[in-house]
């Protein structure tokens, strides 16, 4: 690299390699992850320390946000389910929401690690991996557990036509899921690494504005989508 | 794609895009546990919070309905009461006013009458006494006259 800036450095596709027994972790990602975990759990606490009937200050946002969430996966799931599932929903959403944005927002490359750079963990395709077989697994056990075997007269219906294409969609759904929130959360720092290599004055802040919409989007997208192949599971057909 | 899977099983040493490990695995249970955790700390006090409020909303409107309708109604048993009182005391001043005017009437008779009475009694007892000092006068005259005759009779 010819032009070394603090803040301009490119790095794709290196990490950080924690060796735990014989396998091997990215350690960025993890302590990513924690920070965020943090930041969530502390909002939390603080909260959520002293509940009023009359909400002030960080309950306010709360509330704010546990009624979000709530109208999001009542939508999708439907009124006779949601509750078990809301706190599922609620958790990809606020981990994918304060991933996002804490990659986008905290100046991580202050930070210098031996090998690899912080950033979002959702730019990692190990996490979004994880996330989406999560949301697989959840939706396979919700319509197992209320429907039982008859979840999949699902696979049948409305036509037997349809059952390679539904058994296709089994794969496509977390590879969609995975693969659309690591390409645009990777994509979004690279377009602003670039840009800030490129040009490191105001120039990136367009696309910085444009990363802070797509993460949120992202989250959005992500814990609908959930929350839409939940309520496709446990959906019940009036004949 | 495939050539990142061939790169990836080919034994590439280190790093990739989709360098796939154990991060994945220990991200999903670090994200099942994180689903419990928010559960018990925010979900459930939140909802429970929230669901309280509402209750405690849906109670008190009712009870505002309730003592708006009972207001309500007391309100209107309250004008029909004033109506009816003003209708009675309507009638009271009316049969008030038609008793006095009965009152005074019989009051201005009764004194009408005692007035002629005792004007009357009163001529009777004028008329009395003025023909008791006529009789009187004329006894006395006769009196009189038969004393003058006497004194003359005797005188002459």
């Amino acid at each position: 690299m010819p032009l070394l800036l603090p803040f301009a450095e490119l790095e794709v596709g290196k990490h950080l390699y924690w060796q735990l027994g014989n396998l091997k972790i990215h350690g960025q990602v993890f302590l990513s992850s924690w920070v965020v975990i943090g930041a969530l759990l502390s909002l939390v606490v603080v909260g959520t320390r002293k509940l009023e009937r009359d909400p002030r200050g960080t309950q306010n946002l709360l509330e704010f946000v546990w009624d979000y969430i709530r109208d999001l996966s009542r939508e999708q799931i439907g009124e006779k389910a949601y509750r078990d599932w809301m706190p599922f929903i609620g958790t990809l959403f606020l981990f994918i929401f304060v991933s996002n944005w804490g990659g986008a927002l905290v100046p991580w490359k202050l930070i210098h690690l031996p090998s690899g750079e912080l950033g979002a963990p959702t730019a990692d395709i190990n996490t979004t991996i994880a996330l989406a077989l999560l949301v697989s697994l959840a939706y396979f056990y919700a319509g197992l557990s209320r429907k039982g075997l008859r979840y999949f007269e699902y696979y049948v219906e409305p036509t037997p036509i349809m059952l390679p294409f539904k058994i296709v969609e089994d794969f496509t759904k977390p590879l969609s899921l995975s693969f659309r929130l690591f390409g645009n959360i990777l994509a979004d720092e690279l377009v602003v690494a670039v840009l800030a290599f490129l040009v490191p004055l105001i120039v990136p802040l367009p696309a910085m504005f444009l990363g802070l919409f797509t993460s949120a989007i992202q989250a959005l997208i992500f814990a609908t989508l959930a929350a839409y192949y939940i309520g496709e599971a446990v959906h019940e057909e009036h004949h | 794609m495939t050539s990142w899977l061939l790169l990836a099983e080919a034994g590439v040493p280190e790093g990739g895009l989709f360098d796939l490990d154990a991060t994945l695995p220990l991200m999903a249970v670090q994200v099942v546990l994180l689903t419990f955790i928010l559960n018990s700390l925010f979900f459930r006090p939140v909802g429970r919070a929230v669901e309280e409020r509402e209750s405690f909303i849906s109670t008190s409107r009712a009870d505002a309905k309730q003592k708006l309708a009972q207001a309500e109604r007391l309100e209107a048993d309250l004008k029909e009461q004033l109506k009816d009182a003003r209708q009675q005391s309507q009638k009271l001043i009316l049969e008030a006013e038609q008793e006095m005017d009965r009152l005074y009437r019989d009051a201005l008779a009764a004194a009408t009458a005692d007035a002629n009475a005792s004007r009357e009694q009163a001529r009777r007892e004028i008329d009395s006494q003025r023909d008791q000092a006529m009789a009187r006068l004329n006894k006395d005259a006769d009196k009189l006259g038969d004393l003058i005759v006497t004194r003359l009779l005797a005188a002459s």
